[in-house]
């Protein structure tokens, strides 16, 4: 039976949501507050709780032709109004056109005197007409607890906030209302205790003189949510809340390439470059042409057409141009040209999660084919290990779901090995690029080597990277009984083994001649010889002759003495 | 010109003033409940008894004039407003604690008064 329940439970009460238009927000509550209820919002001063409702309202009227009512408390309409001008939202017009009503409910403890029972009558009957008047959906009381210090008696107000609470949700409005930290709740008041539906929190950490603004939800009924604490940011047009990681990893891959600006690393990623989306990580100890591989990255991107967007946290711009214009790359070019655009700052001068607003909004204004980011290691000055990393994975994933190619340099620091990035962000990269400063013999080489490329056939070997100023260039570094050798080592070696053939050829020649000679004195000897055969042969044949000859002879001879002895 | 005494003329004149100053006040009820005929019966009496002919009551029902609740900031019903003599004072309930009322309105009870004028 139960299980039944829950079944229908679950077909009819798929609960509808408000959407805030709050960028960010309504990702992370899958779709925003919970429609026609009250939802809390909670945060100690200065955490932005007004704005937050004043955006709900402003998006509401603006993007969803909801009208809203703000009933205030505390501030009155034109410091209101004044205070929201510099983002953007003019309340006075979305006031005319009878989109917005901004309800001021002022109570003073002071002139206020408890005579016998009484209700709050008079403020849910300008509710109501306020309501009334402009059609409103949606409803932000800031902050009610205001009539906590003003009404002395707990228990009336404690049972009129219930019941406007309940006349609020009997009118279908999506409200929201603000209260003030407490020091044990939630709020002062414990105003959780009658909105239950949502309840949302916000607050302020200051760290390392770097203050960060989080939203947690600390409570949603009937709707997933994300459950972490998400940092926001009140931007030059409204809160953005950034989820901590992007809630889907559904982003289309590429199979281009784009070329890496080193002809010989495009080889060793197996043949054309980076892929086209992908993350690449070039990291490095002081001083092993990091910044000069993302440029050569860029110059190539630009020289294609396309459009690259450069954060650089410890060069200045014009530094940039001209270290990078001793290596024979032109970056100016490419800046007068508007396909390529720096910008430089320090880490220290923002948050964490203002460089990564900061990152977003120009790379949606500019629409860049790659992004690079010189270098990453220096944001860790601003955030913990775990915040780079999760501002970074955001910032990945965005600009993988825009097909951006993002490449980052780090520093490693000389002590830590070499497959270790500061921020414990390899994993998020598909291309990662170690460079390495090896030092033999009095002097220090760069090489490099492809420690990972997703999806490529990249080469296992490591190349010596020259840096010259006619540009950036691998070389085979030379492999021989010794090993590997670089630099100036490589070319003495290569020297040697020049003298050391030549020799041997030398060498060769000789031993070639002197056999040459002893073969030809053999074939002399060898003529010779055959000529004494020859002549022995005829010594045989004459031999033979005379022996018939003389046997003749001594037959004739006989016959001869027969005939004379007159033999019978 | 005397200062001290002349100063001593406006505060005799001031407590004349007092004891002879009009009042205005604004009854805001919230439809015609018992809370609200309990206020106005409460109010009512108390001006006869202690303001007799000089003051002048409002009563005004918030859900006739919304707008009023507003301009007032009236949040309760009942609530009471003294309008003059100033400052304002709001008084909200069913105006049945009379001395607070009294002294919120900064009336003399009358006893007192007559005994001044004794």
């Amino acid at each position: 039976m139960v299980s039944d329940r829950s079944l229908v439970n679950i077909r009819q009460d798929v609960l509808a949501k408000c959407p805030t238009g709050i960028q960010g927000f309504d990702e992370i509550t899958a779709g925003g507050l919970p429609k026609g209820r009250p939802s809390l919002v909670c945060g100690g001063p200065g955490c932005g709780k007004t704005l937050f409702g004043m955006e709900f309202l402003v998006r509401g009227a603006t993007e969803f032709d909801e009208p809203g009512v703000f009933v205030s408390f505390e501030e009155r309409p034109e410091e209101l109004a004044q205070n929201v001008i510099s983002l953007g939202w003019n309340l006075q017009d979305l006031e005319t056109n009878g989109k917005l009503l901004v309800e001021y409910v002022q109570v003073e403890r002071s002139d206020i005197e408890e005579t016998g029972e009484y209700d709050l009558e008079g403020l849910f009957i300008r509710l109501a007409s306020a309501v009334d008047a402009i059609g409103a959906k949606r409803i932000v009381l800031d902050t009610v607890e205001s009539l906590f210090a003003a009404l002395p008696n707990e228990l009336i107000l404690r049972s009129e906030l219930r019941r406007l609470f309940r006349w609020l949700k009997d009118k279908g409005l999506t409200a929201m209302i603000t209260g003030e930290r407490g020091d044990r709740n939630l709020t002062r008041h414990g105003l959780e205790e009658y909105v239950s539906d949502c309840v949302i929190d916000l607050n302020v950490r200051v760290k390392s003189d770097i203050a960060t603004r989080r939203l947690r939800i600390v409570k949603y009924r009937g709707s997933r949510h994300g459950t972490n604490e998400y940092p926001f940011l009140i931007g030059a047009t409204g809160f953005s809340v950034m989820p901590i990681t992007s809630i889907n990893l559904d982003y289309a891959t590429l199979m281009e390439r784009v070329p890496s600006g080193v002809e010989r690393l495009d080889t060793m990623l197996g043949g054309s470059g980076y892929y086209k989306g992908s993350s690449v990580l070039i990291t490095g100890t002081a001083g092993t042409g990091k910044s000069s591989l993302a440029s050569a990255f860029a110059q190539s991107i630009c020289a294609t057409g396309g459009k690259c967007l450069y954060f650089a946290f410890e060069e200045a711009v014009s530094q940039i141009l001209r270290n990078m214009s001793s290596i024979g790359i032109n970056l100016g070019q490419w800046v007068d040209a508007g396909l390529l655009k720096f910008h430089a700052s320090r880490p220290t001068t923002f948050g964490m999660e203002m460089h990564l607003l900061t990152m977003y909004n120009m790379v949606k204004e500019f629409n860049p084919s790659a992004v690079i980011i010189d270098p990453i290691s220096n944001l860790s000055s601003v955030g913990n290990e775990e915040e780079v990393k999760s501002v970074l994975t955001r910032f990945v994933d965005y600009l993988k779901g825009r097909g951006i190619t993002t490449l980052f340099t780090d520093l490693t620091s000389g002590k830590t090995a070499g497959e270790y990035t500061e921020a414990a962000i390899s994993s998020l990269m598909d291309t990662w690029i170690l460079l390495r400063n090896i030092e033999t013999n009095g002097e220090r080489n760069r090489a490099l080597f492809v420690l990972k490329a997703r999806g490529t056939d990249h080469s296992n070997q490591v190349r010596e990277f020259v840096l010259s100023s006619q540009g950036l260039e691998l070389t085979d570094a030379y492999l021989g009984p010794e090993g590997v050798l670089m630099g100036s080592a490589r070319v003495a070696q290569e020297v040697r083994a020049q003298a050391e053939s030549m020799r041997r050829s030398q060498e060769l020649k000789g031993r070639t001649r002197g056999l040459e000679t002893r073969r030809a004195m053999l074939e002399a000897q060898m003529a010779s010889l055959k000529q004494e055969v020859i002549c022995l042969d005829e010594e045989v044949e004459m031999f033979k002759v005379e022996a018939m000859a003389q046997d003749d002879a001594l037959a004739k001879g006989r016959d001869d003495m027969a005939r004379i002895r007159k033999a019978d | 010109m005397d200062k001290p005494k002349n100063r001593a003329a406006d505060f005799e004149k001031a407590l004349q003033d007092r004891a002879q100053q009009k009042y205005v006040l604004r009854l805001y009820v919230a439809g015609m409940t018992p809370r609200s005929r309990e206020a106005i019966t409460s109010i009512k009496k108390l001006c006869e008894e202690h303001l007799q002919g000089r003051y002048e009551i409002e009563i005004l029902d918030i859900y006739q004039h919304p707008e009023l609740a507003s301009a007032q900031q009236v949040i309760a019903a009942p609530t009471l407003i003294k309008e003059l003599p100033l400052p304002l004072r709001k008084f909200i309930g069913s105006l049945s604690d009379e001395g607070r009322i009294l002294k919120g309105l900064d009336v003399q009870p009358k006893e007192r008064i007559a005994c001044g004028h004794e």
